[in-house]
């Protein structure tokens, strides 16, 4: 078996990744980065909104600062976050921002004078201001004040990416791609790396690090449906998860999207219903108005999906080949309007349905889009439970996000939070001095082999993998979508407790040998099914709604009770989490109020439970 | 609808000693909206699942299934079965080293490739956080952005026949992406460095101009102009490089 040394291993080498081994490599450390796939095809190379930053350049953003970007993240949030976090993010993305383009990116930039822009499918004028002439431009997304989100075309995802690969290219860090984490080398106290698997060759590597760094993103594919690349299944955090010590957040916290197209679930962006778009039933006909009067298409990402949801329960949706479905449709904005302002948009519908949305309707249903949960840190971004374990990125629970994250905060948060982890971890490195135990590293890789040969040799039973993982869908779906119940929940984590048994009794059909994607699947089935259970016991115990997380028997958002984050651990051999909870934010220079949208009754924070005020 | 689609699909684990490439064939009935995105994951689940091919965003964004399909580069999440025959072979894109059936290794060629072009801003300025940034026509962003769109999915060198040729040839990715920053006014680097990099015949003059690259790009990059341009500067760098010997010609020209 082959050992790596390394000051930080970066598990994951998209936005967040990159952004802390860039930091880490300028201060002269040695880094390597580990990834599925290469670097540049991590799922932050999707984003195409753009990143929210308090640029305040353009004119619809005039008048904006780091104070208005963070009041409007607490309120997106539900006032689920960590404040302190939240006000640090929203300070640090315009320096972000900006060292971005002195690293390469292309945002788009200011030109003055008297622009066109629609809103609710009509056009209104603009002025662009002539000494705001060549800075970072901003665009509009949902939830905030002003004009904020950067963006380069339609590709800001990529086009960051790109960028922060060059320069970790330029600095040396290494990526190994093609490589997968199972499992964290620790001793209970300290982590010392993690044991990796190579996805050419199928041999387990160790990777020794005086700092190990989670940077997986999100776990969207434990659901059938979802708008995320298909290898955001939750690698990274099933092997935080499976040290026993280390706690996951707010797992309940997932964020679900109005319109995913059918059957792949890519996303066709907001900016449709921003736009004027509607949204049609089986009989073509419009229902979002009879449900939300005032605000129908453009309510908030959670109320619409809601509804959508409701209407195709009510028997409204149009059966499919791929289950039912709704229609999105766009045909009125005409067709100038969508080949120039929705080409991307225009281009999806080509490319993946066949279908011209000037003239056809497009078929969308309520997709997984975002996990708001994960690797529980504070605000350094070390992890809780373990020294030497950083997580930045959609993989961790930062926590700026709270309930509830709004668009384009979350491409800001990977720079951002990659930089300040990236800071942590320098000093860290530099003041740890760590002794590896080369006994715990055997034993850790010597687990994982153990579990590999018994799927090759099938020891463990009969169950196929896919079928498993069909059942776990099935549950999640039933149970722990957008809608969800005491009732149905209980039965849920039931369901889940048998398919985790399940999970363990894979036996493979195929040889098991090299890159083999199903021993790939079958190592990490076991592993996902505890997350869904995290996903759903936390979501029965949380009995209120909050943000996404939505019970039908519990309506009210519950300050007096549930002013707080899930926290999720995984004892040894257990067959269900344990939850304990903290308070959501330390800090309340926003005390909790009312969102401003989504609508919904709160009850109040009792004086003995109300926060603090802030500083 | 409802065809009975055949896959002709390559088969080679290098991992496995017993395992000889090969030719498997699958069927599966077509459903609406197929693409093989859809159908490749059906026939893992349901007939074999061993099969190795790569896919990610499934959304044409990440470049990772690129594949030969009926004798042509593309991205295979992209690929409806409505346009394809009743019959469909898939072969992994030549040039890149065989990570098995129908997954190739192009993360490692394209990290090389960086390497090579030193594929990043060249600049002596150093980042001031609390300056405002530099100011750029938004007319050039959009230019460079237009460069930028590569998905480094390997369509390009899979269909180049001096890739064929020479293994070292940068191909039409890259360079478009020394395009990319000659074309950026944060990039100081001067054609003179650039023809370091690509002067020869593993660079812009291994091409052979024939645009089986631009046909094939899924994302439609103008590597047709890209290439005759940087073919022009780096000719005319080239003769400046030869300045003694060009002036003695005009010297004679001019008798
Ligand atoms: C379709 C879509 C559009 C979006 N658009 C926007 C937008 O416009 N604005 C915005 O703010 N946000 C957007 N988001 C959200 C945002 O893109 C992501 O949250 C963000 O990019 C996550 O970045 P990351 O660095 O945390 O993780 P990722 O970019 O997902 O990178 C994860 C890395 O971890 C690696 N990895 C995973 N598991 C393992 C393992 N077990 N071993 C080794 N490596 C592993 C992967 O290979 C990858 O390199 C969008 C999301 C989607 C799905
Ligand atoms: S034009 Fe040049 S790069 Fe493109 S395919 Fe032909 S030889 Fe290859
Ligand atoms: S230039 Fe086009 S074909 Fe070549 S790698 Fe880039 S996107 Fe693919
Ligand atoms: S899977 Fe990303 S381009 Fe096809």
């Amino acid at each position: 078996m082959q050992t790596i040394y390394t000051d930080l291993l970066c598990i994951g080498a998209g936005l967040a990744g990159e952004r802390a081994a860039v930091e880490a490599a300028q201060a002269g450390l040695g880094v390597i980065c580990i990834s599925l796939v290469p670097a540049r095809r991590s799922h932050s190379v999707c984003a195409q909104g753009g990143m929210q930053a308090a640029l305040g350049n353009c004119a619809m953003g005039e008048g904006d600062s780091p104070d208005v970007h963070f009041a409007d993240t607490v309120k997106g949030s539900d006032w689920g976050c960590d404040q302190e976090v939240a006000r640090l993010f929203a300070n640090t993305a315009p320096i972000e921002m900006r060292r971005l383009a002195h690293w390469g990116v292309p945002w788009n930039r200011v030109v003055p004078g008297v622009h066109t822009y629609y809103k609710g499918g009509k056009p209104f004028k603009k002025q662009e201001k002539k000494e705001h002439e060549g800075l970072i431009h901003a665009r509009a997304f949902g939830g905030t004040a002003k004009w904020r989100t950067c963006y380069a075309s339609d590709g800001a995802g990529h086009s960051v990416l790109y960028t922060m690969d060059n320069r970790a290219a330029q600095l040396g860090v290494a990526v190994h791609d093609r490589m997968e984490a199972l499992s964290l080398i620790h001793d209970g106290h300290t982590c010392l790396g993690a044991v990796v698997r190579s996805l050419r060759t199928g041999e387990l590597v160790a990777y020794m690090a005086k700092a190990t760094l989670v940077a997986t993103g999100g776990f969207g594919r434990i659901y059938r449906h979802s708008t995320n690349a298909v290898i955001n299944d939750g690698g990274g955090h099933i092997a935080v998860l499976d040290t026993g010590v280390v706690p996951l957040g707010n797992m309940e916290a997932v964020q679900f999207h109005p319109t995913g197209i059918v059957p792949t679930d890519i996303l066709v962006t907001e900016g449709c219903r921003g736009d004027g778009g509607t949204l049609l039933d089986v009989n073509q006909e419009r229902f979002m108005q009879i449900y939300e009067p005032e605000k129908a298409e453009l309510a908030s990402r959670d109320v619409v999906s809601r509804w959508m949801v409701h209407h195709i329960r009510q028997g409204k949706g149009v059966p499919s080949a791929y289950g039912d479905h709704l229609w999105l449709d766009i045909r009125h904005l005409g067709q100038k309007h969508i080949r120039s302002k929705l080409r991307e948009v225009d281009e999806i519908c080509q490319s993946f349905l066949g279908i011209d949305p000037v003239r056809q309707l497009i078929p969308v249903r309520p997709t997984q889009h975002y996990s708001m949960g994960g690797v529980r840190t504070d605000k350094t971004g070390a992890a809780q439970g373990l020294k030497g374990l950083f997580s930045a990125g959609e993989a961790a629970c930062w926590d700026m996000h709270g309930f509830n994250r709004l668009g384009g905060n979350s491409l800001a948060e990977t720079v951002v939070a990659g930089g300040i982890v990236g800071q942590t971890i320098v000093e860290y490195i530099q003041g740890a001095e760590v002794s590896i135990s080369t006994r715990t590293v055997a034993d850790a890789v010597q687990r994982d082999q153990a579990r590999i040969d018994a799927l090759l040799q099938g020891r463990n039973g009969m169950e196929n993998a896919y079928d498993v993982r069909e059942a776990m869908f099935d549950v999640l779906e039933d149970a722990a979508g957008i809608y969800r119940n005491g009732a149905d929940l209980e039965r849920g984590v039931a369901r889940l407790q048998e398919i985790h048994a399940r999970a363990r009794r894979i036996a493979l059909r195929s040889n098991g040998l090299g890159a083999n994607p199903e021993l790939a699947l079958a190592l990490k089935l076991p592993g996902m099914v505890r997350l869904a259970l995290c996903v759903a016991y936390g979501a029965l115990n949380r009995t209120e709604s909050r943000g996404s997380h939505t019970r039908e028997d519990f309506p009210e958002r519950n300050d007096r009770d549930w002013l707080n984050r899930t926290l999720a651990t995984w004892p040894d051999g257990a067959d269900l989490p344990r939850l304990t909870y903290e308070p959501a934010s330390k800090v309340w220079p926003l005390p909790p109020g009312d969102r401003g949208y989504g609508g919904g009754t709160i009850i109040p924070a009792t004086p003995t439970t109300a926060p603090a005020a802030g500083e | 609808m409802a065809r009975n689609l055949t896959f002709h699909i390559f088969r080679h684990n290098p991992a496995d000693p017993a395992s000889t490439p090969h030719m498997d064939t699958f069927v599966l009935n077509e459903t609406a909206a197929m693409t093989l995105f859809i159908a490749l994951n059906r026939i893992r689940e349901e007939h074999d699942p061993g099969l190795q091919f790569d896919f990610c965003c499934r959304a044409g964004v990440c470049g990772s299934c690129a594949m030969v399909v009926n004798g042509r580069p593309a991205l295979a999440c992209h690929t409806k079965t409505r346009d394809l025959p009743e019959s469909v072979t898939l072969l992994p894109l030549p040039f890149f080293k065989l990570v098995g059936d129908l997954s190739v290794d192009t993360g490692v060629w394209f990290r090389e490739m960086y390497q090579r072009v030193e594929s990043w801003i060249h600049t002596a300025k150093a980042f001031d956080p609390s300056k405002k940034e530099a100011r750029m026509a938004n007319a050039t962003a959009e230019a460079i952005y237009e460069l930028d769109r590569c998905i480094e999915c390997g369509c390009c060198i899979a269909a180049c026949g001096t890739a064929r040729m020479r293994e070292d040839f940068l191909g039409a990715a890259g360079l478009n992406r020394v395009a990319r920053f000659r074309l950026d006014p944060r990039d100081e680097r001067k054609d003179a460095d650039y023809f370091h990099l690509i002067g020869d015949d593993a660079g812009i003059f291994g091409c052979m101009g024939l645009l089986a690259c631009e046909d094939v790009c899924p994302k439609h990059l103008p590597l047709q102009d890209q290439l005759a341009a940087l073919r022009r500067k780096m000719a005319g760098t080239a003769l400046r490089r030869t300045l003694p010997f060009f002036r003695d010609v005009k010297k004679i020209r001019k008798k």
